[in-house]
């Protein structure tokens, strides 16, 4: 059987209340992973992990609500091999590199997401474009 | 948020009732360990028995409440936590900074 192509494209407004459904929607896609020879539960929560702190991190970094509603679109594509994905938000953005890593003896409340991103996945860039910014995640499975 | 507190002696067990805790409902729970502290209950136990997923906001609302504790000359150890969960204390390092109890009595054992 050939291997299975899957993206889905999702579109929410910039509320915490859609983490969970965000999450959800990673965890479920890998327990689709047929030919995934992994640890299928780790990768699900790591998943669940990753899409729900660089949502949180775009509906953070997002125009101030006074303006409206804005939107944050996740993109995930995922087979049983590679998984991408593309987090697009119009705040300022922010600079990927500047992000300092955490201070593991004297820990902070803040700061972490991004770490935890770029612990469990292989490859992490933020890029500001003019009509949006996109942080772009990847990860060999 | 789903929390109850049970005050055993001089010490709250407090259970969270939630299986996820994320940026959503973080911050309630920092306020309510914060509230627990001002209100005198200093020694804090955070069951987390039913928590499936945690995210760094989740682990920076205990952290907040573990430093405030300390600022109170209290403590907040953690019990009944679920092996992914503890994966993220572990993965940030949090496991050396938190007291981390199999369950509510191991801990209430370390208090007592």
């Amino acid at each position: 059987m050939s291997m299975q192509l899957i993206q889905v494209d999702i579109v929410i407004p910039t509320q915490t209340k859609y983490l969970e459904l965000i999450g959800n929607i990673g965890e479920q896609l890998v327990k689709k992973l047929d030919g995934y020879n992994g640890d299928k539960d780790a990768l699900a929560y790591h998943l669940n992990l990753v899409l729900t702190e660089a949502t949180a991190n775009a509906i953070k970094h997002a125009p101030d609500q006074s303006q409206g509603i804005d939107t944050v679109r996740i993109s995930i594509c995922i087979d049983d091999h590679q998984l991408n994905i593309k987090v697009f938000d119009h705040g300022q953005g922010f600079d990927l590199e500047a992000v300092p890593l955490p201070d593991f003896d004297q820990p902070k409340e803040n700061g972490m997401g991004l770490f935890l991103i770029k612990k469990l996945m292989d490859s992490v860039c933020y890029t500001k474009m003019a009509q949006h910014n996109v942080l772009e995640i990847s990860k060999t499975l | 948020m789903n929390i109850t507190v049970e005050n055993r002696d001089a010490i709250s067990v407090l259970s969270i009732g939630e299986e996820r805790i994320d940026a959503h409902n973080s911050q309630q729970l920092k306020e309510f360990l914060l509230q627990q502290l001002e209100q005198g209950n200093k020694q804090l136990i955070v069951q987390l028995e039913k928590v499936r997923f945690i995210d760094s906001s989740g682990l920076g609302a205990l952290l907040a409440g573990l430093k405030n504790a300390a600022l109170k000359s209290g403590s907040l150890k953690l019990a009944n936590m679920q092996p992914q969960v503890l994966s993220m204390f572990e993965l940030t390092r949090l496991n050396r900074v938190f007291e981390i109890y199999a369950n509510a009595d191991e801990a209430l054992a370390a208090v007592q």
